[in-house]
């Protein structure tokens, strides 16, 4: 039997997906056995002229991630779909946006302004700014544009499975390799972890839900029998996709949602939004006025970053309008 | 009938309303865009939608077309949803497959420009074709009945709302949480506009409720829980320790007057005493003491118990615990009546810090032959007749800054009957009554005001009290007569605020546990102000009396009789039918999160804990017969596992997107 080949790509990713797929250890070497790796930034230097001239097509699978940041990200983008018989969204920032597309709440102009003019440390008196191209005595240097908005793998190129996680975990990970080498494979589109939301492994106590106020991780010393959620401390779990054997609750640390929204769900943030103003302080709420609401809804300090985290690319809303 | 088909044959019938919308939308234009629609197969607009021939036009046509689902563009669902469900019933299809697009209420009824109106009647139309495109056929659901009755309140619409229930043939439980059925009612004097006494015709009630054989009096006892649906509660009742045993009392009325212990009778308005034990009034039902352990030396000193020596066949038990009663019923009917805004909050009065500034309610007690002072009007602080009375209406009703919104009804009625029958006793005496309005919409009751004036002179003065205070023995009122534009100042010996009413103490916990709303006012919301006056939005629990709003007897009687109808219509059938637009709980999908199951306004969620190779697993169950369809737990549930009937949340977007088509 053939070899099949595989590759692996990055784009506005902070390369921890790349570290991920060694995260299996000594079971790289079964795959490896299996599969030739023609593309793999991190540990090989495959060129990207190497890789036009390749057949399309020619790849089997391709293991993308990075969410699509420049326009050499959505370039190889394109390319890799081409090229590639499946190509799998690898990782959060390719699922879903990730913590790169939180710089949806700006745009370009306002993020090039901070990191090259206002932050402390820099002095740019010339206001110089990255150029897309510029002459030097060699010639003309061309570097990639840098996009208003942050976009998804699937936003830019068809996509045919998805590995959920920041990063995926190595269950997971080997779970879908096994699928792609043995041609085991679910419907096309489908995220490739189970379908229940994380409660579902989650060993806590759980109880019926109502939530008298909320406290931020640092504030309490949380009870590692008990539900976060039971406890004021906001976790995603129930909004969140199972499969990465619960890490973080293992850790005492609750979820925060990299595994992306349910099946069932249109909008991750939306939902955890709604689901926690159903129960907050559910019990008492004929004595809530709208002051003592405030207050309440006060405590959540940075909503987007709780709630969408992970997702705001993909969300509804996508990005922030600025006018 | 595989009504799910992959290509539906949807019909629209759009109505012309006469002109309601055919004068502002053009119906032609709209049928005939909705005829382009993928998945319509019909689209045809007809004057009157819901007349007889109307509806032959659509059994017909979708028999004709073989129609499997329709839409009609008509009215509000609230009016025609049903007659057309039942309409497309009749021609063989499901009901639940015929929806209906609001382009009156909507749409014609709210707009002129007839070119916007008709492009707008259409996006409605559309949107909700694909929404029956995706409708599943759906049957009723089935509930058993308990034929038992729970009435909440012992009043006047309590006792009439048991006796009809009752008569009809059917046990009812009538919970009273003081010793005594008879209510407010039992402490009037006198009814307007008959001046019947009101004891002569309410105690033969009461003695008829308390011998029915189909009526089970719980007095002294209040619903402590309440479970279940439609059909099916379950209500737990506590009943209050009596330290008496009823069983084997005569109610001879040996034990009270022995009693060393004297405090405020709250049957008297706190004009005469009672006993720590007691019965509220002579003509009580149940007429069985109980002891009132907050002022009974033996509970608070450990002392006396001469109730004991007393009691010649040993009823009374100091141990008596209270006990928690559980029973099945089918529907309830809360009737929990009003009480007295708080004289003390009309403080302008001088109310609750003037003994001769009283209420209504004490004022009848003045009045009644069975009151305090054998129906002599007599001053509260010192015991000399009364000469000059000032009736204040409104006092703390209709006042939108400081006190009650709403009007309280019953006073401008009861003050006319307080100033005649004050004229009836004291013959040279005066009675001057200040009013903003006098209301006297019902049978009788403006010839009954026409002789309160006319034949009694009382006085009437047309403005508001600006202020009550004591001079020497005296009360002096201060107000204005805004028909003369006059400042007026009346010395008088006694003055009656006809104090605003208001919702009976307990009522906001008893809402919780009914799980009924109440209005702005603390009134229970009834299920549709003018249709539906005497249900609550949830099924199975009924409205009567004053805890729905003010009323007077009559109104609070028909309202009991009105209630009592429904239970009996309802045990009528062995089983409910019940709509099946309700939630649904994904098992694929549920992680038992456990968000959903307090959310519930019905209880008909509930957490199913399976324990499987050592492993728990927890789920949210649902409780088809209880669920009302709300929708509370699929907007809250964060993985998708609950949703409506028909995938709503999904079917949204799709109805969305034609309308930004």
């Amino acid at each position: 039997m053939s070899k099949a080949n595989i590759a692996f790509y990055w784009a506005a990713s902070c390369g921890g997906c790349e570290i991920a797929v060694l995260d299996i250890n000594e079971k790289i070497l079964d795959i490896i056995e299996k599969a030739n790796i023609l593309m793999w930034p991190v540990a090989m230097d495959t060129k990207y002229e190497d890789l036009k001239k390749m057949k399309d097509k020619s790849i089997d699978v391709c293991f993308f991630n990075g969410a699509i940041r420049t326009s050499e990200n959505e370039e190889l983008a394109h390319l890799l779909r081409k090229k590639s018989k499946i190509l799998v969204a690898f990782g959060s920032c390719a699922h879903e946006g990730c913590i790169p597309a939180l710089a949806n709440l700006f745009n370009k102009k306002l993020i090039f302004d901070r990191a090259y003019q206002e932050t402390e440390t820099t002095v740019n008196k010339e206001n110089t700014l990255p150029m897309t191209s510029f002459d030097v005595k060699e010639g003309e240097i061309h570097i990639p544009e840098f996009y208003d908005t942050v976009k998804t793998l699937d936003q830019v190129v068809e996509v045919d499975y998805y590995l959920p996680g920041c990063p995926p975990t190595p269950n997971i990970v080997e779970d879908a390799f096994n699928k792609f080498l043995t041609g085991d494979l679910p419907p096309k589109g489908a995220v490739l972890a189970p379908v229940k939301a994380l409660c579902d492994e989650c060993p806590r106590k759980k109880k019926d839900k109502t939530i008298e106020t909320i406290y931020r991780v640092y504030e309490k010393e949380a009870d590692p029998e008990k539900c976060f959620l039971d406890q004021g401390i906001i976790c995603m779990g129930p909004a969140t996709r199972s499969g990465c054997g619960h890490q973080c609750i293992k850790g005492n640390m609750p979820c925060t949602g990299c595994f992306g929204k349910t099946p069932e769900v249109n909008d991750q943030g939306a939902k955890m939004i709604s689901a926690l103003a159903s129960v907050l302080a559910v019990e008492n709420e004929i004595e809530l006025d709208e002051k003592k609401v405030e207050e309440l809804i006060s405590k959540i300090k940075d909503p987007v970053g709780t709630f969408y985290r992970y997702s705001l690319a993909s969300s509804f809303i996508k990005r922030k309008v600025i006018k | 009938m595989d009504t799910n088909s992959s290509s539906p044959r949807v019909g629209v019938f759009v109505c012309h309303c006469g002109s309601n919308i055919a004068g502002t939308v053009d119906v032609e234009k709209v049928a005939q865009e909705i005829s382009k629609m993928e998945g319509v197969a019909y689209a045809g607009s007809y004057i009157y939608m819901c007349s007889d021939p109307g509806q032959k036009l659509m059994r017909e046509t979708i028999e004709k077309e073989k129609l499997d689902r329709i839409v009609v563009a008509a009215c509000s669902p609230t009016l025609h949803e049903k007659t057309f469900r039942i309409n497309s019933k009749n021609a063989g299809l499901n009901p639940y497959q015929c929806e209906i697009s609001n382009i009156r209420e909507h749409c014609s009824w709210v707009h002129e420009d007839k070119a916007k109106a008709t492009e707008k009647a259409i996006k409605i139309t559309k949107s909700i074709v694909e929404k029956v495109k995706n409708d599943s056929s759906l049957t009723d659901i089935e509930v058993p009945i308990t034929k038992k009755a729970v009435v909440i309140g012992g009043g006047v619409a309590g006792i009439q709302a048991a006796l009809d229930i009752a008569n009809g043939g059917y046990k009812t439980y009538l919970v009273e949480r003081d010793s005594s059925i008879g209510g407010k009612m039992a402490k009037l004097s006198e009814t307007f506009p008959t001046l019947d006494c009101s004891q002569c015709i309410l105690t033969p009630k009461m003695v008829e409720a308390a011998n029915h054989p189909n009526i089970e009096l719980l007095t002294y006892s209040e619903v402590e829980n309440v479970s279940g649906y439609l059909g099916n509660f379950k209500v737990k009742i506590k009943k209050k320790p009596t330290s008496v045993k009823w069983d084997i009392c005569t109610g001879c009325g040996d034990c009270y007057p022995k009693c060393p212990v004297k405090v405020p009778s709250e049957f008297q308005e706190g004009l005469a005493k009672r006993t720590a034990i007691y019965t509220p009034f002579p003509q009580a039902v149940p007429n069985k003491p109980v002891i009132d352990r907050e002022n009974c030396l033996y509970y608070q000193k450990g002392i006396c118990k001469i109730c004991e020596k007393i009691c010649k066949i040993g009823a009374i038990d100091f141990e008596m615990q209270e006990e928690i009663v559980e029973v099945d019923a089918g529907a309830i009917v809360v009737a929990t009546g009003y009480q007295e805004y708080p004289l003390q909050n009309l403080s302008d009065y001088g109310g609750g810090r003037y003994p001769n500034v009283i209420s209504g309610l004490k004022f009848e007690r003045l009045l009644s032959a069975s009151g305090p002072t054998g129906g002599q009007v007599l001053r509260p602080s010192d015991g000399k007749p009364v000469k000059d009375v000032v009736f204040v209406q409104c006092a703390g009703s209709r006042d939108i800054e400081e006190h009650k919104p709403y009007c309280s009804k019953i006073c401008c009625m009861y003050t006319a009957k307080h100033a005649m029958l004050f004229k009836h006793k004291v013959h040279d005496g005066n009675a001057y009554v200040f009013y903003i309005d006098v209301r006297t919409a019902g049978k009788d009751y403006e010839e009954f005001y026409y002789r309160t004036t006319e034949e009694d002179h009382a006085l009437y003065t047309r403005g508001k009290v600006s202020k009550i205070f004591e001079d020497g023995d005296k009360v002096v009122v201060w107000g204005v007569d805004t028909l003369t534009g006059k400042k007026v100042e009346i010395r008088a010996d006694l003055a009656v605020l006809a104090t605003a009413i208001e919702p009976s103490s307990g009522i906001m916990e008893l809402k919780q546990k009914l799980k009924v709303s109440v209005d702005e006012n603390g009134f229970l919301k009834e299920a549709h102000p003018k249709l539906r006056p005497v249900e609550s939005m949830t099924s199975g629990i009924f409205f009567a009396g004053a805890a729905q709003g003010p009323k007077d007897i009559p109104e609070s009687v028909s309202q009991a009789g009105a209630a009592a109808s429904k239970v009996l219509s309802m045990f009528s059938a062995d089983f409910l039918h019940k709509e099946p637009l309700i939630c649904e709980i994904n098992e694929d999908v549920c992680s038992g999160c456990g968000i959903c199951i307090m959310l519930c306004p019905y209880g008909a969620l509930e957490a199913e804990i399976t324990t499987k190779d050592n492993k728990e697993t927890k789920r949210s169950k649902l409780n088809e017969a209880l669920c009302q369809g709300c929708g509370t737990c699929s907007s809250a549930c964060p993985s998708g596992a609950a949703t409506m009937r028909n995938d709503i949340s999904k079917n949204m977007f799709k109805m969305i997107e034609v309308i930004l088509e």
